[in-house]
């Protein structure tokens, strides 16, 4: 029988409290039915295959559907949930939940735009959570279980390890391949802050299982994860408090961009303690209270929940990748060379396991590319991908190519063309105006480097700007693109009008003068 | 007192230059020579009000308004005090590494409000150290003293400890911390900072740490403007109050085809510009309303304002054309872009006395206010009392603009030119 002191028994019970699993309702289980059926059974290994990937994520399916095109005999393993993190507690549940914030967002500030409040605005909780297993359910068909075996995909469930150099081993199966590709994504780092474990922790794992909002909520890590699910909470009624270790947010981005945000966060009503380290936690009652740093003043907060954003640690530990050759760091991932291949050459890496840009979007390009590497021969690089990326606040931050500290650092002298949303007359009549458009271009041509986009759809302004740096499309270009009036991308041609009002030098201005005299 | 707008330009800045150096009369502690950061009762001393204070004192000599006797008497006061104070870095002291905490006792001279060993703050005492050592250049028993005693103070900072184990100088320290976690990022104020680090005989930065910072300059296109973005007006201000920047160009500046005077013409220009188009809708703001900067504000609080919710802020650094901007105007900042843009600063200086002049108090300009948050008068709220920094900016830069005595002195420093030639300064009078 074991004994547990009287704290103990507290933290245990704080620990119950954490939600390890969703409410069992219908949308869980339409779900759970595409994601991971209970019935499952894996099929019959037949011989060896073509490809085996590891990781049912968004690179491990994209790489198993285009391999099946192709005519390669593939299986896929999954030890979870198809989907991987994008479908189950990354991008589906949370951009779900955002939407209904920002809706509550909208409605408060309604008068703004000239409509009148709603004279309550009750936060239904539950409701928005149902919503959000309803989406997830609904998006869950397109690659379920069933639909990847019919697109002669095996299908296998279960804990995969290496077993040799051209072996993995899945429920006790043992499966031989000509080719591999891991895909095992990457989970929440674990903080080491005493305390923190035993009063338990919320992270993108289980935040979305909450079924009631926490009436007080810290935010740890002031990253993506951290601010879009700090201003949704604080959206749906919850005190928020974010403590950020560095002096500003989002710190890979543009500082204006970081600015911009934390005005956003705080009009909310966020409570930003930046330049701010959590120290401890201990729980006292049913609150936990933590224990934060700010430049050698301490100080402690109560909160009914932590929500630990700090970072992603890959899934490599349980591959056995000793028994394939293949060398990782469990900080980094799998050591890849830009044609994704790792140290063993039948087997390559993509996603989150492996790069740098742990996104969605990026593990499907990289899984695209290791696959024509690994099957056609291919040599496509890793590198030569320019990879867009968002954060989905209010407003959103996306950014493209190089950062103008990037591009110093590279020695190529950079200058950068600045539209405030002020200015767009389509952000201004939908009471959007916060954010801008800079566009960094080498000094003396209209060569785009990068981009980064404060603006309230951001994430989709990206694109335009996307495309023209990858089909080296210039401002100049960019300027004789009509785009719809009224439209908030116009920010984009408007920077491009800018650049080519900047080439009329003085002298062909004077030229110009001269000639408009006649 | 209303200020008339019949008088011509030269006496409307003398009165308020004058009016301005008031406040280093009236704010001091002649047991210390420590300066207080405001006028409100109970503020402490801000060490870079006291690098401002030194150099009016060579202003206040030339205009008439003070006698050399007793800038002199002041100036050893001062000097001595920063010399044989406390610099073992603890606690309750007075500085550490030759470099002094932000604020401190105006009595007793130790640091209060658990401030921080401050980098920057210990650079604008520095300038102005330099200055009097510059401007008193008889050789009298006292005046010796003073440029003995300015060299021994700038010698003694340890400007490599500064960099805390990295290339970048950190913005600060305290001792129970140890360095503030993040440096300078972007364009700032700092540039007076990396020069006189740059210059030291004794600690000197190496060449790169200038080089590492500037990569993080940003030139941007704003409303069609050109140049290295900063937010705050001030960041366009500080460096260039004792620094001379015209026709002198580093690397970067000699990239760009511009140097950091013109910069701070154009960042006026942008801050006009924003004003004028003024997306946010706060009231005043326009072609002769601007000036938004880190300065003083209404305080912390949100409000419904004829139907806008409206976020206040305290001090606070505000920018343009970013953020934040909770329309506080620092009239303050306007007359210290004088040098820059004359033509924009005195028909905002004239639009001031007309349209609030029940914000200037005997012709002292506070360090803000905001028409937008209702108050007694067309002003809406007003900054009660005075800061040190923004009375020492309106001095030395209607002066540099009137006779441009401290560029012209700061020239003869040798440090100056050292430090700037260090950072890759070339061209115009460094030739």
């Amino acid at each position: 029988m074991t004994h547990f002191s009287a704290q103990q028994e507290q933290v245990v019970q704080q620990d119950q409290m954490l939600p390890s699993e969703p409410p069992d309702d219908r949308f869980h289980r339409a779900l759970l039915h595409d994601v991971h059926p209970h019935a499952w059974r894996n099929p019959k290994s037949a011989g060896k295959y073509n490809l085996v990937v590891i990781g049912a994520g968004p690179g491990g399916i994209t790489a198993a559907r285009e391999a099946t095109v192709l005519g390669a005999k593939v299986a896929l393993i999954e030890r979870n949930f198809i989907g991987g993190d994008r479908l189950n507690v990354g991008c589906v549940p949370s951009k779900a939940i955002i939407r209904t914030a920002r809706l509550y967002a909208e409605m408060r500030d309604a008068d703004n735009v000239g409509a009148q409040v709603p004279g309550s605005i009750g936060i239904g909780f539950p409701t928005v959570m149902e919503r959000m297993r309803r989406i997830q359910a609904r998006l869950s068909r397109a690659d379920s279980a069933q639909r990847l075996s019919e697109a002669s995909v095996d299908v296998y469930f279960g804990e995969a390890h290496f077993a040799g150099p051209d072996t993995v081993e899945v429920a006790g199966d043992k499966l031989r391949f000509r080719k591999a590709l891991i895909a095992t994504g990457a989970r929440p780092l674990t903080p080491p802050i005493p305390g923190l474990a035993e009063a338990g922790y919320l992270t993108n794992e289980n935040v979305f299982n909450l079924t009631e909002c926490p009436r007080r909520l810290l935010v740890m890590g002031g990253g993506p994860l951290g601010c879009e699910l700090a201003q949704a909470f604080c959206r749906f009624g919850s005190h928020v408090i974010i403590a950020q270790d560095e002096p500003m947010f989002l710190p890979k981005e543009e500082r204006d961009a970081a600015q911009i945000l934390s005005n956003a966060l705080a009009r909310d009503g966020v409570e930003i303690h930046l330049n701010t380290t959590v120290v401890a936690v201990r729980v006292e009652g049913v609150r936990k209270v933590v224990d934060l740093v700010n430049d050698g003043d301490k100080f402690s907060v109560s909160v009914d929940e932590i929500l630990a954003g700090i970072g992603r640690a890959p899934n490599v530990e349980s591959l056995c990748l000793e028994a394939a050759g293949v060398r990782y760091d469990t900080e980094t991932g799998i050591y890849v060379d830009d044609f994704l291949k790792t140290s063993n050459r039948r087997i390559y890496a993509a996603g989150d396991v492996c790069l740098e840009h742990k996104f969605t979007h990026a593990a499907e390009a990289s899984a695209h590319i290791a696959l024509r590497n690994a099957l056609l021969l291919g040599r496509k690089r890793l590198s030569a991908l320019t990879i867009p990326w968002c954060t989905y606040t209010d407003p959103e931050i996306a950014h493209i190519g190089l950062y103008v500290r990037e591009a110093r650092e590279k020695a190529i002298p950079v200058r950068t063309l600045t539209i405030l949303m002020h200015d767009v007359d389509r952000a201004v009549t939908d009471g959007e105006e916060e954010g801008f458009v800079k566009i960094h271009v080498r000094e003396g041509t209209d060569r785009i480097l990068g981009a980064t986009v404060v603006a309230r759809h951001a994430g989709e302004m990206i694109n335009g700007l996307s495309l023209a740096i990858t089909s080296g499309i210039g401002l100049r270009d960019l300027a004789r693109v009509i785009h719809t009036y009224p439209t908030q991308a116009e920010a984009i041609k408007m920077a491009a009008d800018a650049y080519n009002r900047t080439r009329l030098t003085p002298t062909l201005k004077s030229l110009t003068r001269r000639w408009l005299a006649w | 007192m209303a200020e008339s707008p019949a008088q011509s330009d030269e006496e409307l800045l003398d009165r308020f230059q004058r009016a301005a150096f008031g406040y280093f009369l009236e704010q001091f502690n002649p047991e210390n020579g420590l300066v207080a950061d405001t006028s409100r009762a109970g503020s402490p001393a801000s060490i870079a009000v006291v690098g401002f204070a030194l150099s009016c004192y060579a202003v206040g000599v030339e205009r008439g308004w003070m006698t050399r006797a007793d800038a002199v008497a002041r100036t050893l006061v001062i000097l001595r005090f920063f010399w044989d104070c406390s610099q073992d870095g603890q606690a309750d002291a007075t500085g550490y590494k030759g470099f002094y905490y932000h604020f401190l006792d105006m009595k007793t001279g130790k640091r209060v409000w658990q401030s921080e060993v401050s980098l920057i703050d210990t650079t604008l005492l520095l300038a102005g150290v330099l200055t009097v050592s510059v401007y008193f250049s008889e050789e009298t028993p006292s005046e010796n003293e003073i440029r003995k005693r300015a060299d021994a103070i700038y010698r003694r900072v340890d400007w490599q400890w500064a960099r805390g184990g990295g290339t970048t100088v950190r913005q600060g320290w305290k001792p129970e911390s140890g360095f503030l976690h993040y440096g300078w990022g972007g364009y700032d104020e700092a540039i007076i900072l990396y020069v006189l680090g740059l210059a030291s005989p004794t600690h000197p930065f190496p060449e790169s740490s200038y080089t590492k910072w500037t990569a993080t300059y940003q030139w941007e296109n704003i409303y069609d403007y050109e140049f290295l973005y900063a937010g705050p007006l001030f960041i366009h201000h500080f460096s260039q109050a004792w620094i001379d920047f015209a026709g002198i160009r580093d690397r970067f500046m000699r990239e760009k085809k511009s140097d950091y005077f013109e910069n701070s013409r154009c960042a006026t220009y942008v801050q006009r510009e924003y004003a004028r188009r003024n997306p946010f809708g706060f009231d005043g703001y326009g072609k002769d309303c601007w000036g938004i900067t880190a300065n003083d504000g209404p305080g912390f609080q949100t409000l419904k304002i004829d139907g806008m919710e409206r976020r206040f802020l305290g001090y606070a650094a505000r920018g343009v054309p970013y953020g934040p901007d909770d329309g506080t105007i620092d009239p303050c900042a306007v007359l210290a872009s004088l040098p820059f843009a004359p033509e924009l600063s005195l028909s905002a200086l004239h639009h001031f006395c007309v349209r609030y002049p029940e914000m200037i108090r005997d012709s002292r300009l506070p360090s803000g206010f905001n028409p937008t948050l209702r108050g007694d008068g067309p002003s809406g709220w007003v900054s009660e009392g005075y800061f040190g920094l923004d009375q020492g900016i309106i001095v030395l830069m209607i002066e540099n603009y009137r006779s441009r005595l401290i560029w012209n002195l700061m020239r003869r420093c040798p440090y100056i030119g050292n430090g700037l030639r260090r950072a890759g300064f070339t061209g115009g009078w460094l030739s």
